[in-house]
């Protein structure tokens, strides 16, 4: 085994490094120097892979939140392959790689040895949106209705993306994939279809169902710290930009996920239990267009014609659902602390 | 070797009676193979259910085709099934019904076998009675302990102590003694 | 303790003394008994730390199997036919991983069309995953065989299945000598993993493996399953020792000594051509048979060493590769080679049908004449064939 690999800082912007001037215990997992690092440097995820970052964040507050005392088990897809490249691995965790469709029924195996041993190690179980929420589906259900304790990520960027950007039932509508392509009477992903896996998750009424953004680091590692320190089936849902899929500037992901979250297309919410306890408000409400515009899978919404129109009108109906949905529209009034 | 054959109903028993004879023939010390003609079990469905019994170890994984004796928890059946297929020359059967052989059409059969291998008995009233239900099964192994010899009553009693529990145990111990006495004590059918 | 019990039982009863840690199953005919017994046995807390996980589907169980095995917990499952097939990418997933994971199969037909009765098409359909096939040939034997996997698959890594013929066996009562604890845990240590997922010392399991690594992967995979070629037959013998019983080993030849014509079969057959070996040796004919009781890794220099002076094998298997002819067939002729005596294939018992002495004594008879085909169907009723095949042919 190679030693563990310490944390590099390099010169980034105050929310990943942590603003010298704040109370060291409101500073996120990430701008601690003896952090986890669970998923270290030399893995071969693309430029401004959101995934990445999404895994680094989710594990190393995990880490933190369980004294280091975790397994990790792993689905198929982008996470699995770009970190595991035989002879070398990014994971300075415990870490299993399952199938496509099976991260959670053999997250559910691993907490049951260790239940049985008697041990305090916690499980998590991640993977991308296909692997949990089609073919993995079936599994994750299982792991649900039995209340296995296992915190079960999802890292959603929207398709089947290391296979080659095909449609899941994440993707969004309208959305080019190399299965739904900008033709026809419907370009791209049909409205109407697609599955809210949140939604489906808490009508399983687990304890604990949360959604998150890396573009919201406190937001992110709160939600972590809250899973883990519940027992029970847990599930996170993360909403990660994939620069390839998605056609977008690899320098922007965190911009563009946070578009995703200021136009009420992504909410931010907790719930226990199956209902919900807590939603984010947004700060600055942006239309879908801000959003849209920075994705070239969205490209043929913008030329102009009514239909288009059409659609962009319907997608900002969708966001507006949410919005009030979950009670999002900012308070003015409020003082939004960090 | 000793091979026997139950007819019933989904829902008789008759599985239930093969594994307890097989029992009963363990305890003697005897070896034993009990297992029914498989499928998917409906109530009310015809079912066969066999039982070996041999003084060496059964090597045999083939239904019973040639059978010494014949047990039919259920006359009806002998409307839509063939129970006497195989059955060897010097062989037994016995039947749950109130009727007499003859009653239910069977003189001929009976004339083929040896005298007094053939017995009906209402193993059915016999149940209701001991029991509280009309479940055959149990009441018809004590009969074929008398009948056939090929298991004691003493060992029938302890099989079926071994199954059930509390009233369902007193009662199918009431009912398969019942059933040996009247076959047992009886003169001739 | 002699006992006499169902054949499901009796499984259910041995594996519990084997101290599992996760059992994980899904329902389906002819398994549901073993798993159900289980299930009762470790609710009523007769099995010390133990996990049962009723899981949503045989992929979900040997998935969890796979999770619960790589953290060090000694794990069993049990499975038939389709729902064996509809775990093939976790069995092969456990092969490859090396996990030692225990598991009953009770052979099956594979639909379409559905068929729930024996056969051994689901074992056949999993021959090449990775995982040592073992077939019991009574239900003492498959009592005894699941002691003997444990041990096998954690002394080598390697996920064991343990084939039993699904009604015929399985939901059979017969005479079964189940054995002691204190017995068990002498012939069975703890399980100490060669690798775990432990937070203090964190490794990672399952890596990609590109073209410049995985056929090494895959050959050193062979090697390991060969390596049972050895450890099978010696723990035949520590069994024996242990136990006072013959179970298990690589093949058990039957009145094989000056045979002309030898049966070769798996499982539970082997009972029933036994009687015809007695049979037709009282009546001055030189016969024998042979139980392959492991089939993967395919025991060649044992099969061959116990057929070459035979002058006809009747290679009798209960599946068909629907465009071939016989599985087991064609292995035992690979081990006979160049200079092999006449081998007969001949599929009975499919779908569940009854094999019995008589139609195995008649197709031995006709391989004696010479008039037996080469592949030979037993009792099919060739005149629905013909007909259908008419029909085909009028189309």
């Amino acid at each position: 085994m190679s030693a563990e690999q310490q944390v590099k800082f390099y010169q980034t912007g105050t929310f990943t490094v942590g603003n010298r001037l704040l109370d060291p215990s409101k500073r996120t997992v990430q701008a601690s120097i003896d952090r986890r690092n669970a998923l270290t440097s030399g893995h071969r995820a693309c430029q401004g892979c959101g995934e990445a970052l999404g895994a680094r964040y989710v594990l190393d507050a995990a880490m933190r939140a369980t004294g280091g005392r975790l397994v990790a088990v792993n689905a198929t897809g982008c996470l699995e392959v770009f970190s595991t490249p035989y002879p070398e691995s990014a994971w300075q965790v415990a870490w299993l790689h399952s199938l496509f469709g099976n991260a959670a029924a053999v997250a559910s195996g691993v907490a049951a040895a260790l239940r049985v041993k008697g041990s305090d190690v916690r499980v998590i179980a991640q993977g991308g949106d296909g692997g949990t929420m089609d073919i993995g589906f079936g599994c994750l259900s299982g792991m649900f209705e039995r209340n296995d304790d296992v915190l079960y990520v999802c890292y959603d960027n929207e398709a089947y993306m290391n296979t080659g950007v095909q449609r899941s039932s994440a993707t969004p509508a309208a959305a080019r994939t190399s299965t739904t392509p900008a033709l026809g009477d419907e370009p791209g992903n049909s409205f109407g279809t697609g599955k809210n896996l949140p939604a489906l998750a808490m009508a399983h009424g687990i304890p604990y169902v949360a959604t998150a953004s890396v573009a919201d680091l406190h937001d992110l590692e709160g939600k972590v710290e809250r899973a883990m320190a519940i027992h029970g089936a847990r599930y996170l849902h993360v909403h990660v930009p994939c620069p390839l899929g998605w056609g977008s500037d690899p320098a922007r992901t965190i911009q563009i996920a946070r578009l995703a979250v200021e136009s009420g297309l992504f909410p931010l919410f907790e719930a226990s239990c199956g209902e919900v306890v807590r939603a984010t408000p947004i700060r600055r409400r942006a239309k879908v267009d801000e959003y849209l515009r920075l994705q070239t899978r969205f490209a043929h919404l913008f030329d102009g014609t009514p239909r288009s129109a059409e659609a962009l009108a319907r997608i900002q109906a969708l966001a507006d659902r949410n919005v009030s949905r979950f009670g999002l529209a900012p308070r003015e009034t409020e003082h939004h602390s960090p | 070797m000793l091979q026997v054959r139950i007819h019933g109903r989904g829902g008789q028993g008759a599985v239930t009676a093969a594994e307890l004879l097989s029992v009963a023939a363990f305890l003697e010390g005897k070896h034993a193979q009990a297992f029914p003609s498989f499928g998917p079990e409906r109530s009310g469905a015809p079912v066969v259910a066999f039982c070996r019994i041999d003084s060496k170890p059964i090597r045999l994984h083939e239904p019973v085709v040639e059978a010494d004796a014949v047990v039919v928890q259920d006359a009806t059946l002998l409307h839509c099934v063939d129970v006497f297929q195989g059955l060897l020359p010097d062989g037994f059967v016995l039947l749950n019904s109130g009727k007499s052989l003859e009653g239910l059409g069977l003189a001929q059969i009976v004339s083929l076998l040896s005298p007094g291998h053939a017995r009906v008995l209402d193993a059915s009233a016999v149940a209701r009675r001991c029991l509280g239900k009309p479940l055959p099964n149990v009441a018809l192994l004590g009969a074929v302990a008398a009948l056939t010899a090929a298991v004691g009553i003493d060992a029938v009693v302890e099989a079926i102590g071994a199954r059930f529990r509390g009233t369902a145990r007193e009662g199918n111990v009431a009912a398969a003694r019942a059933a040996y006495d009247l076959v047992a004590g009886a003169a001739s059918c | 303790m002699l006992k006499q019990i169902e054949g499901s039982r009796a499984i259910a009863e041995a594996v519990a003394l084997c101290r599992p840690e996760v059992i994980c199953a899904y329902p389906i005919t002819p398994q549901t008994h073993i798993v159900e017994d289980l299930s009762e046995i470790v609710k009523a807390g007769d099995l010390g730390r133990c996990a049962f996980i009723n899981v949503e589907s045989e992929f979900a169980a040997m998935s969890v199997a796979i999770g619960a095995s790589a953290t060090g917990a000694r794990a069993y499952t049990a499975t038939s036919s389709q729902g064996l097939l509809y775990m093939t990418e976790a069995l092969y997933s456990a092969a490859g991983l090396g996990l030692p994971i225990v598991m009953t199969l009770g052979t099956r037909a594979i639909g379409a069309p559905i068929n729930i009765w024996n056969d051994h098409s689901d074992a056949m359909a999993l021959r090449d995953a990775g995982w040592v096939q073992l077939f019991a040939e009574s239900n003492q034997e498959a009592a005894d065989l699941h002691v003997i996997a444990f041990r096998l698959a954690e002394e080598l890594s390697v996920p064991v299945m343990v084939c039993v013929d699904g009604f015929v066996l399985t939901h059979a009562f017969e005479r079964v000598d189940i054995p002691a604890q204190a017995d068990v845990d002498a012939f069975l240590p703890p399980f100490e993993p060669r690798e775990v997922l432990d937070p203090a010392a964190p490794i990672t399991i399952g890596a990609l493996v590109g073209p410049e690594a995985f056929a090494e992967v895959k050959v050193l995979a062979h090697h390991k399953l060969l390596r049972s070629l050895d450890c099978i037959p010696a723990l035949a013998a520590a069994f024996a020792a242990r136990f006072g019983r013959a179970a298990g080993g690589l093949v058990r030849p039957y009145r094989t000594e000056g045979a002309e014509t030898i049966v070769v079969a798996l499982g539970s057959v082997n009972g029933t051509i036994q009687e015809v070996v007695d049979a037709m040796r009282a009546d001055g004919h030189a016969i024998g048979s042979l139980d392959v009781c492991t089939f993967r890794p395919f025991p060649f220099a044992a099969v061959r060493r116990a057929l070459m002076r035979a002058s006809r094998v009747v290679v009798l298997e209960k599946n068909l590769s629907v465009g071939m002819g016989g599985v087991l067939a064609t292995d035992v002729r690979e081990a006979l080679g160049v200079d092999a005596p006449a081998v007969y294939t001949v599929v009975a018992g499919l779908g569940g049908r009854a094999i019995t002495r008589a139609s195995v004594r008649a197709a031995v008879e006709k391989a004696q004449a010479g008039t037996l085909e080469a592949l030979h169907f037993l009792d099919l009723d060739r005149r629905v064939v013909a007909r259908e095949l008419a029909h085909e042919v009028a189309r």
